[in-house]
């Protein structure tokens, strides 16, 4: 069963460029045809404001990331986006229908679907029932139907199905039978991304899918992530790898400290003196010279780079980041 | 000393009312425990709202006893939701402490002078279950393979309880392979991860407290039934901790680990018993360290040195499967 996806999908990350060529490159601009629409949202921390977005459109069927440096408030708009917690104010509405204090569960089935920046094997069940988890509108997942096997029998080979192709796809087939306890860091990514795929969401929120993963896989997991739009689903993801964010991206969020303070086209933010500001954490005056302004644009870089570094070894204790 | 007769009650036992009591509890508490990852240390409570369901409803109320064993079911239904419907939410540890904490509230009410009318207070209720005695269609006799045989009594119970057991343990088998089972599971590996594919966790977690908190009362009824009595004081919170045992023993997350556990356990306890009896009568065992009397506690020393010996050697239980046990490290 699909939940709701988009039939208005872009077909490729190149198509999707297109069609947000008029728009302006200024935090909170409107999009021709918005999956996500953010107003007001806000989560305090005791006295630290971890999220506070004034207003957010994010387009259909493209991809777009959303980088900032480490504490920006990301994760917890995943959080908040997911009802994994729950915001101070605010309103969203998703594919047009108001998300806002909707249990987590509910938010997945309305086709909402977010991956961990920790991820959530479940250990001591095999790969492919950990995909099989994932589809929806099981018919088996009833007690009593449950009991009579041949109601969900046919649902479940076609569910098995689809589970192995997907897995064959995220190169993860021969590994199908095994305990996902037994799967690398970087498997355990592939798997979770493949298990939210089970649902066929209209959107995804992953929260740094490469954190972690080793080069090999990563450049996989890129090539899965820039498929999504052509089948149907929106992506919006976190990423620090800035060579990542250039590669796959139609568009770039910018979060620092819990507001959107800039986004636009991948070519554009890089150069934005707020973005700059965010990961220098100083304010500069305006570059005197092109050459002293590509050197700022370089160490800029540079230092979202260190940031990929830095957050692929976590810091923090699993309770502390979903 | 008679190892004959040690082998003999070690079987009977291990075949016995008490067995399948256990085998049935415990099978509810793997639905719990084993399946979802939900510690309920109050499994005796269901036993004891079971067993006093149907006393209360034969002896008070003047009712059949088939209509008893639907109060007592109706009883453990509105057990596990007065559980489960303020603790499911809140992280596991508060499941744990809100059921030990029930059981013994059900204990104490139904022993208390106030309540004494209905159930009898701390002397229980008797004589409840001719009904099921009068249809037993065992002509008087003893059955069994000689020399394990039961009188025709015990023998209907028997068939009655372990075919219980064997409706049980089924149901758990197919539940468990089914898309629904897939859900338990995934909750008892991280429920986030099951809440963040579209799962109700709550009502799954309440799904299975009632299912297994339906079972622990069944096991209640077998007990009442097969000693034709209730006492309070026989739902103390050790049965509870019996039926882990027993899961233990068995392995975890298996279809029949309580039921060869439970057969083992009362096997074990019966041997043990036997054979320190005889120890203390002939007077191998002096005196001056055991007497008679203590036997029924140096009995749980040994069976807790066993369990202690199978923990260290096979931590997975009988049936388990160690790679499981290995995985089990939360990252
Ligand atoms: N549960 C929490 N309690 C207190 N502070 C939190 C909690 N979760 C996140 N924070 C704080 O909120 C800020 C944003 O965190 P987070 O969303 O994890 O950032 P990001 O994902 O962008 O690195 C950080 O300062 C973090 O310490
Ligand atoms: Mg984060």
């Amino acid at each position: 069963m699909s939940a709701g996806r988009s039939t208005s999908a872009v077909g490729s990350t190149s198509a999707g460029r297109g069609v947000l060529e008029g728009v302006a490159p200024q935090p909170g601009v409107a999009k021709p045809d918005p999956i996500l629409v953010l107003d007001g949202v806000r989560r305090r921390f005791g006295g630290l404001t971890a999220v506070d977005v004034e207003h957010l459109e994010v387009q259909r069927g493209m991809i777009t990331a959303l980088i900032g440096p480490n504490g920006a408030g990301k994760t917890t708009l995943f959080n908040l986006l997911t009802g994994f917690d729950q915001a101070d104010a605010g309103s969203w509405s998703f594919d047009g229908s108001d998300l806002a204090g909707l249990p987590t569960h509910q938010v997945a089935r309305r086709g909402l679907l977010r991956t961990f920046q920790l991820t959530k094997a479940l250990s001591r069940l095999s790969v492919v029932e950990n995909m099989k988890l994932g589809a929806t509108g099981q018919r088996g997942e009833g007690f009593l139907s449950a009991l009579i096997s041949p109601l969900w029998r046919d649902q479940e080979r076609e569910i098995e199905q689809r589970a192995r192709a997907l897995l064959r796809r995220f190169q993860l087939e021969h590994l199908a039978e095994d305990f996902a306890g037994t799967l690398s860091g970087g498997q355990r990514k592939l798997l979770e991304m493949a298990r939210a795929l089970m649902a066929e969401p209209a959107m995804v929120l992953l929260d740094e899918p490469m954190a972690g993963v080793n080069p090999a896989l990563a450049q996989s997991l890129l090539g899965h992530v820039r498929t999504l739009p052509g089948d149907g689903t929106s992506v919006l993801f976190v990423e620090h790898d800035m060579d990542v964010v250039h590669d796959i991206s139609d568009w770039v969020v910018v979060m620092a400290e819990g507001r959107v303070i800039a986004e636009g086209p991948p070519e554009a933010v890089g150069a934005n003196p707020a973005v700059i500001d965010a990961y220098l954490g100083t304010h500069h005056d305006a570059p005197a010279d092109e050459g002293e302004e590509r050197a700022r644009l370089e160490d800029a870089e540079a230092r979202m780079e260190a940031e990929a570094t830095s957050t692929s070894t976590p810091t923090r204790t699993a309770g502390d980041d979903r | 000393m008679d190892w004959g007769l040690i082998f003999e009650n070690g079987l009977k036992a291990g075949v016995g009312d008490f067995a399948a009591v256990f085998a049935l509890a415990a099978i509810g508490l793997n639905v719990h425990f084993g399946y979802t990852g939900l510690l309920n240390f109050g499994q005796v409570g269901f036993m004891a709202v079971g067993a006093y369901g149907i006393a209360v409803a034969v002896t008070y109320l003047g009712t059949s006893l088939w209509l008893g064993l639907l109060v007592g079911l109706a009883a453990s239904v509105v057990l596990a939701l007065l559980l489960g419907l303020p603790t499911l939410r809140l992280r596991a540890d508060y499941l744990a402490i809100v059921t030990i904490a029930a059981s013994e509230i059900v204990r104490l009410m139904v022993r208390s002078v106030s309540l004494r009318e209905y159930t009898g207070g701390s002397s229980g209720l008797t004589q409840f279950a001719d009904d099921f005695y009068a249809i037993n269609p065992f002509a008087p006799g003893r059955y069994g393979i000689s020399p394990i045989t039961f009188t025709e009594r015990q023998t209907w119970l028997l068939l009655v309880a372990w075919l219980a057991v064997a409706i049980a343990a089924a149901m758990v088998f197919v539940l468990m392979r089914s898309p629904w089972g897939r859900v338990l599971k995934s909750i008892r590996e991280d429920e986030d991860a099951a809440r963040s594919l579209g799962k109700n966790v709550y009502w799954y977690k309440m799904q299975s407290l009632l299912f297994g908190g339906v079972l622990g009362s069944i096991a209640g009824f077998v007990l009442a039934i097969s000693t034709q009595s209730v006492q309070p004081d026989t739902f103390s919170p050790d049965l509870t901790f019996f039926a882990y045992v027993v899961l233990i023993l068995g392995g975890t997350a298996r279809v029949l680990g309580p039921v060869v556990g439970a057969m083992i356990f009362w096997m074990l306890l019966s041997a043990t018993d036997n054979l320190l009896r005889q120890a203390v009568r002939q007077e191998y065992i002096p005196t001056a360290i055991m007497d008679g009397v203590q036997v029924g506690q140096v009995r749980f020393m040994l069976v807790g040195l066993a369990l202690m010996a199978l923990m260290a050697y096979r931590p997975q239980g009988i049936f388990g499967d160690r790679r499981e046990i290995e995985l089990d490290v939360r990252r």
